[in-house]
């Protein structure tokens, strides 16, 4: 199998770029909304969760195409933007990274949900009678003790983002060096005679990402399990 | 001075507890069950009373019919649990250092020393929680409490989660800790042995009541 073509590498750069941008931006978010539906008790609670949970369950095309109305040039929110604070969504790298972070929202929130909910509230007390006002107390105790859900968040978010095609392409299209992903890279390159070949370098360097990735977080996971355990 | 007077209801019974303590240890004792942890819970802000007044040295903490309530981090109550709770993903030095963090205060080494010695704790700084022994986690959440300076220290049967021997062997910490830390305490217990060596002042707790307020001679069987 031959070499890695720029073309191809173009579109690699991008989707990581794509996708740790995505992670980056969406994990304070995440961490936020995880805690509210963790530890507060609040009205539309339920309805929140189930919005958070939505790209899950829809297809990845309606998601994209709810994106595209909302914030395409011509949408409410899109043309807003971009008459007021200049920001462009529609064709840029920068709504594959939205569109991308918002089909893996989910995936972040659940696992650091599940560790925020892990975590002793006797420890929290304990800070507070050592005087810990309560912001400190979610710096200095809850969000270390959730460490390890956040990177297996994190890391899982990533995943998604990096795969994301449905949302992606319905909302950006396919354009090559701007939005133009492995994923609809890989699409495209099937669809052209003699594209084989290229599309499975792409596969492959798919399979290895996702490795890496996963490798990364179980690694992550068992040295924040060990802090947790106070070995 | 510690000054309560407060009603909550828990569960099936109504706590009522009304006592003003001048002691350098106030003995809560009682069953389990009695309210006793209710009771210090309240005082230390974790759990507010239904209706009533909780004062130390004439600073309302609590006062339901003004709405006062002062939270947890502003009182400046320290608190040894049962359990220890030693925070798990520090070692003892940070454990130690963590309420003079909070609180703001300046680094005092002598102060560390001082209560590093008198628990015999120095030689424990760079461990985690999880390798210390049930007794050397209790006293690692005793010294916690101290260096955080605290005006009042709750102490909730400290010894309950140790063997009988472990016991006899932290009993002569807390002593001394009565007799030279210079910090008022309330000690909660359901032996009245403990309470006997440790207490100045006992208050009696029978399923939410005070049943007897007064010296040791109050402790059933002396």
């Amino acid at each position: 199998m031959s070499e890695i073509t720029s073309a191809e590498w173009t579109a690699i750069l991008l989707s990581l770029r794509v996708a740790m941008i995505a992670t980056l931006v969406a994990t304070p978010f995440g961490i936020a909304l995880a805690f509210l539906l963790a530890r507060r008790d609040f009205w539309g609670k339920s309805i929140l969760d189930a919005m958070v949970h939505l790209p899950l369950v829809l297809p990845p095309v309606v998601t994209g195409y709810l994106l595209l109305l909302a914030l395409g040039r011509r949408g409410f929110v899109g043309a807003w933007l971009a008459e007021n604070l200049g920001i462009v969504f529609a064709f840029r790298w920068t709504g594959a990274a939205l569109a991308c972070g918002v089909m893996s929202f989910p995936l972040l929130v659940r696992p650091i949900r599940l560790s925020i909910e892990a975590v002793d509230r006797r420890l929290e007390q304990a800070a507070s009678t050592l005087g810990a006002a309560p912001w400190r107390v979610f710096a200095t105790v809850t969000l270390p003790l959730a460490l390890p859900g956040i990177l297996a968040g994190m890391v899982l978010g990533f995943a998604k983002a990096i795969g994301e095609f449905g949302a992606t392409i319905t909302f950006v299209a396919n354009i090559p060096g701007e939005t133009q992903t492995i994923s609809s890279a890989i699409y495209s390159l099937i669809q052209t005679p003699d594209g084989d070949a290229a599309a499975m370098r792409l596969v492959l360097v798919s399979i290895v990402i996702a490795t890496v990735a996963l490798i990364a977080s179980e690694w992550f996971a068992r040295r924040a399990t060990q802090r947790l355990h106070g070995n | 001075m510690l000054r309560v007077d407060i009603k909550k209801q828990l569960g099936e019974f109504m706590l009522e507890a009304a006592f003003a303590s001048e002691g350098r240890v106030t003995g809560l004792f009682g069953a389990s069950g009695a309210g006793k942890t209710s009771l210090i819970n309240m005082i230390a802000g974790l759990l507010r009373p239904d209706r009533g007044v909780i004062a130390l040295d004439g600073e309302i903490l609590d006062d339901t019919a003004n709405g006062v309530h002062v939270p947890p981090h502003r009182r400046r109550i320290g608190y040894v649990f049962q359990d220890a709770r030693l925070f798990p993903h520090m070692n003892v030095a940070q454990n130690l250092d963590y309420g003079r963090r909070m609180n703001g205060l300046a680094d005092d080494a002598a102060q560390q020393k001082r209560v590093t010695d008198l628990l015999d704790i120095g030689h424990l700084l760079d461990r985690r929680p999880g390798k210390l022994s049930g007794g050397e986690r209790q006293r690692v959440a005793l010294g916690r409490a101290l260096l955080s300076k605290p005006r009042l220290l709750l102490l909730d049967e400290p010894l309950g989660s140790l063997d009988e021997g472990r016991k006899v062997e932290i009993l002569p910490y807390l002593v001394r800790l009565r007799d030279e830390a210079n910090v008022p305490m309330v000690y909660v217990s359901h032996d009245a042995g403990e309470m006997r060596q440790l207490a100045t002042q006992v208050v009696m707790l029978k399923r939410g009541r005070v049943m007897a307020f007064g010296g040791i001679e109050v402790l059933p069987g002396g």
